[in-house]
C-alpha cells in the first residue's frame, strides 16, 4: 500500500510499504479515510525527536472506517465508522483505569529503548518515533490498531468525517491543557501558540469557564482565525511586549493558568537568548528551543498553573526554576489522555459546542503530502493543517 | 548563668560538627559492583489474582528454577508486586545499552517475562511490534536514533 514516509530530516517520500496485519486478538485494522498533519510531526521532520528510522510512517491524527477486526475485538465490527485516539492505551493497566492514558503500561513495545531517554516509558503512538513504541502512522491507506476496543470511537451520525477528524489530537490534547491547568470559572487563561493544539485550548478553556482567554502567536491569519473562530483576544508576540501586555489585560496580577501549545521548535523576536538556544540546538546541545514555556513561568500570576502541551525530548537551558519555585506555581505537562475526553467532545462536536474543521485549510491526496507539510510546515498560504484524504 | 552553659553547649556542639566534618571522606563514592536485585513490575489487579504459584502466567513459570519469586500487595489501590530474582547471579557487569548484548542478558530475560506476565494478567495478551517494517537502514536514520539514545541523559 501508499504511505507518506520520513526518510531523513526534512525529507519526506511517498513510497509502497507492506500492508499492515492483525498481529494480536485485539487489533483492528483501519481503512484511512482523513488524516492530517500537526505540529508534533515538525518535531520529527526537523530531527528534533530521536530514535526515527528511514522508511518509518508518519502520521497519527486519523480517522477511518475499520476493514478487519481480531478474534478478541468486541465492542467494534467492520464498517464502524470510528475516530481514533493517536496514543494507545491498553484500558486496563492501572493508568488507562486512571485516566492517564498516554501513560500506558502495556503499548509501548519498545520500553528499553523509552526507559533508557525518559526513565520510564510512555504508551504507544502512531507514527511517532521507536522510543514511542515504532508504530506505522496514518498516513497511509491503512493502519493497523492495536486494543481497538479502546482506541477507536464511533462517530455519531451527523458529525461529519472532517468534523470528527481532531477529537484524534488536536482537540482532546487542548481540552486536557485547560482541564489538569485547572480552568474554573472566572480565571483569566493565557495560550501560548495559535496552531490547532493553541486553539483547541483556547475553546476548552471558555467552554470550562474562563472569563477571558488570550491567546499569544506571531502569524497573522492564525491570530485572526482565533478571532473570528474562537472569539478570544489575541497578542501578536512580534510587535507586542507580552509580559507587559499581560500584566495590563488583568489588573497587574498576571494570567491564572498558561497553557504552552508551541513546544520544542518555538521562535522568537531575534534577541540574544533565541540565537543562543537555536544555536546549542542546531548543534544538538540541547533538544529545545523552550522560549514559550519560559515566557508562561515569567507571566503567570503567583500561585497560578502551567500547563505544557508543547512536545519536548530531552533536556532544557535555562529553564527558570527560581521564577517557578519563588511564586508558588504548579506547572505540569502531558501527552494527550485521548481516551479519557473524546467521547465527551464528539458530543459537544455534534451539538456544536466544539468545533474544528476551520483547522482543516488545506485538503490534498497522498501523493502531495511531501508537498502538504512543505506548506504547513513553512506556514505557507495560511496553512494550519493539511489533510490528506489516501483513498482520493 | 544559664545563658552561658547555653552558649558554652552550643560552642561545643559546634567544634563536634567541625570534628565530623574533616573526619569525612572527601568525596563521595558509592558501590558500583552490580547488587542481584529483584526485579519488579507492578500489576493492575488484586493479590488474591496471584495467590499461588501456580496462579502465574507462563512467561514467568517458563523461568522455572532459575529465579526465585515474590508476591506482595502494593500500597492503597496500585494492585499487585510481583518481583523475580536469579537465584543465580551473572558476575559480569550489565553495561550501557549500547554495548550490551541484550539478547544474552539473563536479567533482561526476567525482566521481559515479567512485563508480558503483566501484559497477560491486565489485558489477555502481550502487545507484538508493529510488522512487518517499512524501515530500511540508511546513515541519517542510523545516527538520529544513536543520538536519540542519550536523548533525556545527562
Ligand atoms: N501533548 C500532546 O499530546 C500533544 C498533541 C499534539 C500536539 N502537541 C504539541 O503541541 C504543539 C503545538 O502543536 P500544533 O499542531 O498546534 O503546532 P503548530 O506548529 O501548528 O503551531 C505552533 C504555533 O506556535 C507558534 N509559536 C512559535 N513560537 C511561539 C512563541 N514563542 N510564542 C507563541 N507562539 C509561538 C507558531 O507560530 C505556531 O502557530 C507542538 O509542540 C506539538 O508537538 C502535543
Ligand atoms: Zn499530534
Ligand atoms: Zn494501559
Amino acid at each position: 500500500m501508499k504511505a507518506l514516509c520520513w526518510e531523513g530530516v526534512n525529507k519526506l517520500a511517498v513510497e509502497r510499504v507492506p500492508d499492515p496485519q492483525i498481529l494480536n486478538d485485539q487489533d483492528a485494522i483501519l481503512k484511512v479515510t482523513l488524516t492530517t498533519t500537526c505540529g508534533s510531526d515538525l518535531h520529527l521532520i526537523g530531527g528534533y525527536i530521536p530514535t526515527m528510522k528511514s522508511g518509518d510512517v508518519i502520521g497519527h491524527e486519523f480517522m477511518g472506517e475499520i476493514v478487519e477486526v481480531g478474534s478478541g475485538v468486541r465492542r467494534r465490527k467492520v464498517g464502524d465508522r470510528v475516530v481514533v485516539c493517536s496514543f494507545i492505551g491498553c484500558g486496563r493497566c492501572w493508568y488507562c483505569t486512571h485516566d492517564l492514558w498516554s501513560l500506558c503500561d502495556n503499548t509501548n513495545t519498545n520500553w528499553e529503548l523509552a526507559q533508557e531517554i525518559f526513565g520510564f516509558e510512555t504508551g504507544g503512538v502512531y507514527g511517532y518515533s521507536h522510543a514511542m513504541g515504532g508504530f506505522k502512522g496514518s498516513h497511509s491507506e491503512y493502519i493497523r490498531i492495536p486494543f481497538a476496543d479502546y482506541g477507536t470511537f464511533p462517530i455519531p451520525d451527523g458529525v461529519s468525517d472532517k468534523d470528527a477528524l481532531y477529537a484524534s489530537d488536536a482537540a482532546p490534547t487542548g481540552w486536557m491543557g485547560a482541564h489538569l491547568g485547572g480552568v474554573k470559572s472566572g480565571d483569566i487563561v493565557a495560550v501560548w501558540g495559535a496552531g490547532g493544539v493553541g486553539q483547541m485550548a483556547a475553546r476548552s478553556a471558555q467552554i470550562l469557564g474562563a472569563e477571558r482567554v488570550i491567546v499569544i502567536d506571531w502569524l497573522p491569519e492564525r491570530l485572526a482565525m482565533v478571532e473570528r473562530y474562537i472569539d478570544a483576544e489575541t497578542i501578536d508576540f512580534s510587535k507586542i511586549d507580552v509580559d507587559a501586555e499581560l500584566r495590563e489585560r488583568t489588573g497587574g496580577r498576571g494570567p491564572d493558568v498558561c497553557i504552552e501549545a508551541v513546544g520544542m521548535e518555538a521562535v522568537s523576536v531575534p534577541d540574544g537568548q533565541y540565537a543562543y538556544d537555536k544555536v546549542k540546538q542546531q548543534l544538538r546541545l540541547q533538544q529545545e528551543r523552550p522560549i514559550a514555556v519560559r515566557e508562561a513561568i515569567y507571566s503567570c500570576r503567583k500561585g497560578g498553573s502551567v500547563f505544557i502541551l508543547g512536545v519536548f525530548g530531552g533536556l532544557a537551558d535555562k529553564f527558570p526554576l527560581g521564577p517557578m519555585m519563588n511564586k508558588g506555581l504548579s506547572v505540569a505537562g502531558a501527552q494527550q489522555h485521548g481516551h479519557r475526553y473524546i467521547p465527551m467532545l464528539l458530543k459537544r462536536i455534534a451539538n456544536g459546542e466544539m468545533s474544528a474543521r476551520h483547522l482543516a485549510t488545506h485538503e490534498m491526496s497522498l501523493d502531495e503530502g511531501p508537498k502538504g507539510y512543505d506548506i504547513f510546515k513553512n506556514k505557507k498560504d495560511g496553512c494550519v493543517r493539511v489533510v490528506f484524504r489516501p483513498h482520493g | 548563668m544559664k545563658r552561658i552553659v547555653g552558649g558554652l553547649g552550643l560552642l561545643a556542639a559546634g567544634m563536634g560538627v567541625v570534628r565530623w566534618l574533616s573526619s569525612r571522606p572527601s568525596e563521595i563514592t558509592r558501590d558500583r559492583t552490580p547488587r542481584n536485585r529483584w526485579i519488579m513490575v507492578t500489576i493492575n489487579c488484586a493479590p488474591q489474582r496471584l495467590a499461588s504459584r501456580a496462579d502465574l502466567p507462563e512467561p514467568i513459570t517458563r523461568l522455572g528454577d532459575a529465579v526465585d519469586i515474590k508476591i506482595c500487595p502494593a500500597p492503597g489501590d496500585r494492585g499487585t508486586e510481583l518481583g523475580a530474582r536469579l537465584r543465580d547471579f551473572p558476575r559480569t557487569r550489565i553495561s550501557g545499552i549500547t554495548t550490551r548484548n541484550m539478547d544474552d542478558d539473563p536479567r533482561r530475560m526476567v525482566e521481559e517475562a515479567l512485563r508480558h506476565a503483566k501484559s497477560l494478567i491486565e489485558t489477555g495478551e502481550v502487545l507484538r511490534p508493529d510488522w512487518p517494517p517499512s524501515t530500511h537502514p540508511t546513515p541519517a536514520g542510523k545516527l538520529l536514533e544513536l543520538a536519540g539514545r542519550r536523548g533525556g541523559r545527562l
